[in-house]
């Protein structure tokens, strides 16, 4: 190696960055060698995104410097560091549906000729070479909106590299991908560095980043703490590592579960979104008992939504019937049964969970319009709501000034905790928990599931529904599988693992009915 | 009333009060260019207010208005956008006229009687947009603005076909038979503010309770803030959608009283005409808040009292109109700042806060 910064594809050094109120980054030390996959890893919050921000030139650090491949160098913009070399590939995908494969590839750095004339035949060479180096290929004309999710990934990572990147930043891939799909990722990736590309690779599952990377930098309240290799470290080490202290375990229980049956649904059937087609729900029967978690696993879109909806009312039922503590609902409004001690914590904490623009008290009361303590006859009682409100934050410790600030000033895993407080604060005798941890940090997943055991032991039956396999073993007293519509396997989680989780999730396994 | 809260006003009223001097600055240029004096125009238009006439015809003027502005702020509130308020007054216009010239009644019940009918009159012709929202999807913004048309053109005709009377004394202005005066609603002052004011006051006092004391309100309010979230709570989207609805058109049934039952005592062509447009430019510059509206409603009936006095000075008084319609474009610019302004003040602010309170617990 005659010149020692030339290992290196990047190199940050003391970098800060600052606005106003926080210090997201300070002391960064970054070292990527060239032509290796390097994973950051850090909790939500960490300060791993506003790092990425500052190596894509979208915003400036305070201090520090950028070495990218032996220059030290300054972005003012993406556009900068797009010409050093550097590419992003966002979470959120930024793709035209009804433009081609080929055509959003090119996008906004379209090869042309004499007088603006579009060379398309130029481009797709160079298009069809990078899927070469991907190891991918698809229809160059077939419109985006055809494509499934991974796919729209592979066209977003081409579009980067066909400006050029040698170095990609991937910033939480794998978020909106299904396990098979995080597999085929991880190929490409592995052959584009074989390529001779770079891979920066953003997360915070530990177990994908200890599969696929050859060195982990850990970023822990705005600044490195470690930079090691998945042959040093496990997972625990590494979780530990990213949160300072000891990981949660969402397992143990001290009480028996209840007799009394709290949610029956009976052969459930629930039409499609088009007339005609394959039912979305069919045949569903589970019941919960009090004291009792049943946990749902299955690949996001088998039909977990539809269970929820069509317990809530909020989705007509083709057939069968749906009872909360021994009452028939069937036929009922979702007023009723929430009434009857149904409560929901949403899929979605911004499309149904949440008034963003509205101040906490409003949010800890939406939905509980009804409670007699908050209301006299038509009109609300807004000291009771605030008190009360104050008693949530308080109890879930939501991390807030006061409950008049509204809900967009807090973090997600605050806004989650307050969901979480909402429906726990009506004392519940059923509640359907959708990913109740979903994007939230470590501290607040654990006190989250201290609040669901705890509610649990008091009797509440719950309905828990989550993609992190870690909880549902070790939350659940049953686990149910959903694939394609139907329940396709009824496990124990004391026998169940991650791996026969997963091949029932894919419908590769399936009980025999 | 706690601090936050306060400031929270402020920043609300604050795009507010600096489109009226955006649209006082843009107006004076222009009467800058026409060859006229802006100070010695301003200074004209705002003597008035001192002036006890200019002060009562303000509040008479604004009261179509405050009531209007509440019929559209309460659709607003869920995002709903009535832009049928012209037409659902008409409507109940002619109605009221025919309907309340029809019956016999002791003076006050015969005003309130006539008050109910209005209401009735302008839900039942808002009730159409709301069907078709719920039952066909159809956006309310289009089918009420359809409808203004067509309540225009209905009541024009029906006026002309059967309920027009020929007027002994004045023979070119054609009316409906005149109400009897047992539902003429009476003057707070005479010839100069009338009675409506008072009822003006109460709708938007209802208007208040409604959306901001009471269950129903939040629910509204929760549906506008977030269809999905109120949905899950078992808020039923159609259902608010209609009642809504309904509520706006009873109040933009109300909004032409005034000059039914306060001034002219029977329907003819062009009575209360723009009352209800006018109304959506208070709302706007209120904010949707009551408190908003009776400012806004005051400013856009002060201007307009004041407005004839621009003309001694040979000044044209429709600078006034121009003010008003570039008060609201200017409003409508203004609030995606300062939200934006706002929030990340919020946001910075809790952030500081929370340090503050860590730093404490530290030490």
């Amino acid at each position: 190696m005659s010149d020692p910064a030339a290992e290196y594809a990047v190199v940050l050094e003391g970098i800060g960055k600052s606005f106003p109120g926080v210090r997201a980054n300070y002391d960064i030390d970054l070292r990527v060698r060239k032509g290796t996959i390097h994973a950051i890893v850090g909790e939500n919050g960490a300060g791993k995104s506003t790092l990425m921000k500052t190596l894509y030139g979208m915003h400036q650090p305070d201090e520090g410097t950028i070495t990218v491949e032996g220059q030290t160098l300054t972005f003012k913009s993406p556009t900068d560091a797009i010409r050093a070399g550097i590419g992003m590939v966002h979470q959120h995908f930024m793709l035209a549906d009804n433009l081609s494969v080929g055509e959003n590839i090119i996008l906004g750095d379209e090869p042309t000729g004499a007088r603006g004339v579009l060379r398309m035949d130029e481009a797709r060479a160079r298009i069809h070479t990078l899927m070469e180096s991907l190891g991918q290929h698809f229809d160059i004309d077939a419109p985006v909106g055809t494509l499934g999710i991974g796919q729209r990934q592979r066209v977003e990572i081409l579009k980067v590299l066909f400006r050029g990147a040698r170095i990609l930043i991937l910033d939480e891939p794998t978020a909106v991908l299904v396990p098979q799909e995080v597999d085929e990722l991880f190929e490409n990736v592995k052959r584009l560095v074989a390529n001779g590309a770079t891979v920066i690779f953003i997360s915070h599952k530990l177990d994908e980043v200890l599969a696929v990377s050859d060195d982990i930098t850990v970023i822990r309240q705005g600044t490195t703490v470690a930079t090691t290799t998945p042959s040093q470290i496990d997972r625990r080490g590494l979780g530990q590592l990213m949160v300072g202290s000891e990981l949660p375990d969402p397992s143990g229980r001290e009480t028996a579960i209840g007799s009394q049956v709290v949610l029956d649904v009976r052969g459930v059937d629930v039409a499609g979104v088009q007339k005609g087609s394959k039912l979305a729900l069919e045949d569903i029967s589970f019941e919960v008992h009090s004291g009792e978690i049943v946990g749902i696993a299955g690949v996001e879109g088998n039909g977990q939504f539809e269970v929820c909806e069509a317990i809530l009312g909020l989705r007509p039922i083709e057939r069968g019937s749906v009872s909360v503590e021994g009452t028939e609902v069937t036929d009922k409004e979702t007023r009723v049964r929430l009434a009857l001690g149904l409560s929901y914590i949403p899929f979605d904490r911004h499309r149904e969970g949440l008034l963003m623009d509205a101040p906490l008290w409003e949010n800890t009361y939406l939905g509980r319009e009804d409670e007699p303590a908050m209301s006299s006859g038509p009109f609300i009682l807004k000291r009771k709501i605030e008190a009360d409100s104050r008693a949530v934050i308080e109890r879930f410790g939501v991390r807030t000034p006061s409950e008049q600030v509204p809900a967009f000033a807090l973090s997600g895993g605050n806004q989650q905790k307050l969901i979480v407080g909402r429906e726990m604060a009506s004392n519940p005798t059923v509640l359907l928990a959708a990913h109740p941890t979903r994007g939230v940090d470590i501290g607040a997943q654990a006190a989250i599931w201290e609040e669901l055991r705890r509610a649990r032991d008091a009797g509440l039956g719950v309905l828990l529904i989550s993609a992190d396999l870690e909880e549902l073993i070790g939350l659940s007293d049953r686990i149910l599988v959903m694939f394609d519509g139907r329940i396709t396997a009824h496990l124990d989680p004391d026998t169940a693992t991650p791996e026969l989780l997963g091949s029932y999730m894919t419908g590769e396994m399936q009980e025999a009915s | 009333m706690n601090k936050q809260k306060l400031q929270r006003m402020a920043v609300t009223s604050a795009s507010s009060i600096l489109a009226v001097f955006v649209a006082l600055a843009i107006c004076a240029v222009i009467l800058l260019i026409t060859g006229k004096d802006p100070i010695k125009a301003y200074a004209t238009l705002f003597g008035a207010v001192t002036e006890r006439n200019v002060q009562l015809d303000t509040l008479n003027r604004a009261t179509p208005l405050f009531i209007s502005a509440a019929a559209v702020a309460i659709g607003f509130k869920m995002n709903l956008f009535n832009i049928g308020v012209e037409g659902q007054m008409r409507v109940a216009l002619l109605t009221t006229a025919v309907v309340g010239a029809a019956v016999k009644l002791p003076a006050p019940l015969h005003v309130l009687f006539c008050l109910v009918v209005a209401m009735i009159a302008g839900a039942a012709w808002s009730s159409i947009a709301a069907w078709l929202k719920v039952k066909r999807g159809v956006n309310e913004v289009i089918s009420t603005i359809m409808l203004n048309f067509i309540a225009l053109g209905v009541v024009a005709w029906a006026f002309d076909e059967f309920f027009r009377v020929e007027s002994e004394t004045e023979s070119l202005l054609v009316k409906t038979k005149t109400l009897p005066e047992s539902a003429w609603m009476p003057d707070i002052v005479d010839r100069r503010l009338n009675g409506m004011f008072i009822v003006a006051l109460l709708v938007l006092l209802f208007f208040w309770i409604l959306v901001w004391k009471t269950k129903f309100g939040f629910r509204l309010r929760a549906s506008g803030a977030n269809g999905g979230a109120a949905r899950v709570t078992g808020v039923n989207p159609k259902k608010m959608i209609v009642i809504a609805m309904l509520i706006s058109g009873a109040l933009a049934g109300l909004v032409g009283m005034r000059s039914l039952l306060g001034d002219v005592h029977a329907y003819q062509n062009g009575l209360a005409e723009q009352q209800g447009f006018n109304g959506i430019a208070v709302a706007l510059l209120g904010r949707n808040h009551p408190v908003g509206i009776l400012f806004s409603g005051l400013l856009f009936g002060f201007l307009s009292a004041a407005s004839g006095q621009l003309q001694l000075e040979d000044i044209p008084k429709e600078i006034v109109t121009i003010m008003q319609g570039i008060i609201v474009f200017a409003v409508v610019i203004i609030n995606g700042a300062v939200k934006r302004y706002d929030e990340q003040r919020i946001q910075r602010k809790a952030t500081a806060e929370l340090e503050r309170q860590h730093e404490a617990v530290a030490a």
